[in-house]
């Protein structure tokens, strides 16, 4: 696809969240007629102080917004991690960070009262992934299949730790560990949409601007230092990059998974594989799809489900899907 | 000019080098070949000048350049590296592929610039596979992606240019063909050229210069015609070389009866 079909899809992708964040607004537990909807977002401004008013933007809009940061950075990072690996069929927990943050957050919710359920998350998260490059690094360098391999081998033993956890813990704390695992934005407001957005807007700013290198870096770690590209600086760059972004959006909504191997795959189906392209597209696309597949979570049989049951759902068959139609072509066979 | 300078390289904790001593230089727009059999150290001397590997001695000097001092980006500036064939994980197009040689020009968060793609345009002409410009580069045959990848060096607009067995995975036509392209981009366009080659029959229609290695020593260096000979290539394949004349070529066989 080139030209204008391309720049007219492009186009389309790029506002699809703001669309599907507007629709998003007018769905809820709580039911609210379009026309109250749109009363509250007219008289927004002057800050009307009614119950409908709190429910449309001190429930629905931090939730939504934090569902579209949280798709975007999955999807950015699985994009960016799937490029820095050659290896397409990655996702952005592939260097342990879920097992990592499950972890921390179980022992936050089991022992550690005191400690916030975010930072755990993000510190053992974050913790979890420079143990893997640390432990694929030789001679200064660290290689793309020795990560692989590292990442492998922390989040068993990070799975392992969490298994202990969950077995010695009280089975009330259990259950919240168990939620907590499956991902959910049931507990949105304001302040996760600071605290995770500029984890998010920090950790995707650097790959968005440095995203023609991924070209480059894909083509293996020769071919890019002869073509002038210092691999193993970018590669810390980026791995660092995307652990922020991921380790901030797994703090505020659990471990969500599938979107950010799907979304890339999409948009590199529908678009190319240049990063030029692929990183905002992915940032747009994976942001859309998180806020529709959180709107279907909190409205399916009137209960809110886990949004990562949902992605899980749909992501699955979506994957076998991808696999016998446009496989071939995305996988570079 | 090429001027390669008693380079010696060794793995770290082995005591026998690979590549010792190794000294020759290329002048400006000659096209070199490497000869030597498998095992030789073609490729370590190939990864030691393309600055991949450190060698741990020795140096490699383009006109007075010290490339072996330079950054990779400096050093792209200056050396374009035609690897062998390989197949990239994503399906990125030609024009994308090539492209990618344009990264040492390119500022550091900037994309390609128009002028960029009038270069990449230009290259694509001049190894003639400008059909191809949106193609998948996975999937175009094996010697259409060595032209992408020759295009891709040509983009990389450096005076110097190595390419590692282009012919290692191409057919009896298209050997001869990739060769005889880069021998006329060579020419126009003044590049000093290095190659590996198994074949020295192509060597003696395409090479200004041979340069023979073996165990890691050169052989010989030198014009085709007085260093590719009975004597000389018998030495270097372990074999007896045997010549043939026919239409003014010259060609080289092994008497197959004699092999060990």
């Amino acid at each position: 696809m080139y030209g204008y079909a391309m720049k007219i899809t492009s186009a389309i992708i790029m506002i699809s969240p703001f669309m599907a964040a507007g629709a998003a607004l007018f769905w809820g537990a709580y039911d609210l007629s379009p026309s109250q909807v749109l009363d509250v977002l007219r008289t927004m401004l002057s800050g009307a102080n009614t119950p409908e008013a709190a429910i449309i933007l001190e429930i629905r809009l931090p939730r939504i917004i934090l569902a579209g940061l949280v798709g975007m950075a999955l999807s950015a990072s699985g994009a960016t991690l799937q490029a820095v690996l050659r290896n397409p069929l990655v996702d952005p927990f592939i260097l342990g960070i879920s097992a990592g943050s499950a972890f921390g957050c179980a022992i936050a919710i089991g022992f550690l009262a005191w400690l916030p359920l975010q930072v755990a998350a993000f510190v053992f998260g974050g913790l979890a992934v420079l143990l893997a490059c640390m432990m694929a690094r030789s001679g200064g360098e660290i290689s793309r299949l020795s990560l692989v391999l590292s990442g492998v081998i922390v989040s068993a033993f990070f799975t392992a730790l969490l298994s202990m956890v969950k077995f010695v813990v009280d089975p009330l704390k259990l259950q919240s560990i168990v939620y907590w695992l499956m991902g959910s934005f049931a507990l949105a407001d304001w302040h996760q949409v600071k605290t995770a957005g500029i984890g998010i807007i920090l950790g995707c700013l650097p790959v968005y601007l440095l995203r023609w290198r991924l070209n480059v870096i894909s083509m293996g770690d020769e071919e890019a230092r002869t073509l002038g590209v210092n691999v193993s600086r970018k590669r810390i760059i980026f791995i660092a990059c995307s652990t922020l972004a991921v380790t901030s959006a797994v703090a505020v909504s659990g471990i969500i998974g599938w979107i950010g191997l799907i979304a890339p795959h999409l948009i590199r189906m529908i678009a190319g594989p240049d990063h030029r392209r692929l990183i905002p597209l992915s940032m747009a696309g994976g942001a859309s799809f998180m806020i529709c597949a959180d709107t279907v979570a909190r409205n399916l049989a009137g209960l809110d489900v886990p949004v990562g049951i949902i992605t899980a759902l749909a992501g699955a068959p979506f994957f076998v899907y991808l696999m016998k139609r446009g496989g071939r072509e995305s996988w570079g066979q | 000019m090429i001027t390669v300078d008693q380079l010696s390289f060794h793995h770290p904790h082995v005591s026998t080098p690979v590549v010792e001593d190794v000294s020759f230089r290329v002048e400006q727009g000659r096209l070199a070949v490497l000869l030597g059999p498998n095992g030789s150290g073609k490729t370590t001397l190939f990864k030691c000048i393309a600055g991949l590997w450190k060698p741990s001695a020795g140096r490699v000097k383009l006109d007075g350049t010290e490339l072996l001092s330079l950054n990779y980006r400096q050093r792209a500036t200056l050396l374009a590296v035609v690897p062998q064939d390989h197949t990239p994980p994503f399906p990125f197009s030609v024009t994308e592929a090539v492209l990618m040689g344009r990264a040492p020009h390119v500022g550091l968060y900037a994309a390609p610039s128009a002028a960029d793609r009038e270069v990449v345009r230009e290259a694509l002409e001049a190894v003639g596979i400008s059909r191809l410009a949106d193609c998948p580069y996975t999937r175009i045959s094996g010697g259409e992606r060595q032209m992408v990848l020759i295009a891709r060096a040509i983009a990389q607009d450096a005076p110097l240019m190595l390419l590692d067995e282009p012919t290692s995975h191409l057919d009896f036509k298209n050997q001869h063909k990739v060769i005889e392209i880069v021998r006329r981009i060579a020419t126009d366009k003044r590049l000093t050229v290095l190659m590996t080659l198994h074949d020295p029959n192509l060597a003696s229609v395409f090479a200004d210069q041979v340069i023979m290695l073996k165990n890691g020593h050169i052989v010989a260096v030198g014009q085709p015609d007085t260093v590719l000979n009975e004597q000389t290539l018998g030495v270097l394949y372990d074999a007896s070389v045997g010549f043939v004349e026919n239409e003014g070529r010259r060609l080289a066989y092994i008497k197959t009866n004699t092999l060990p």
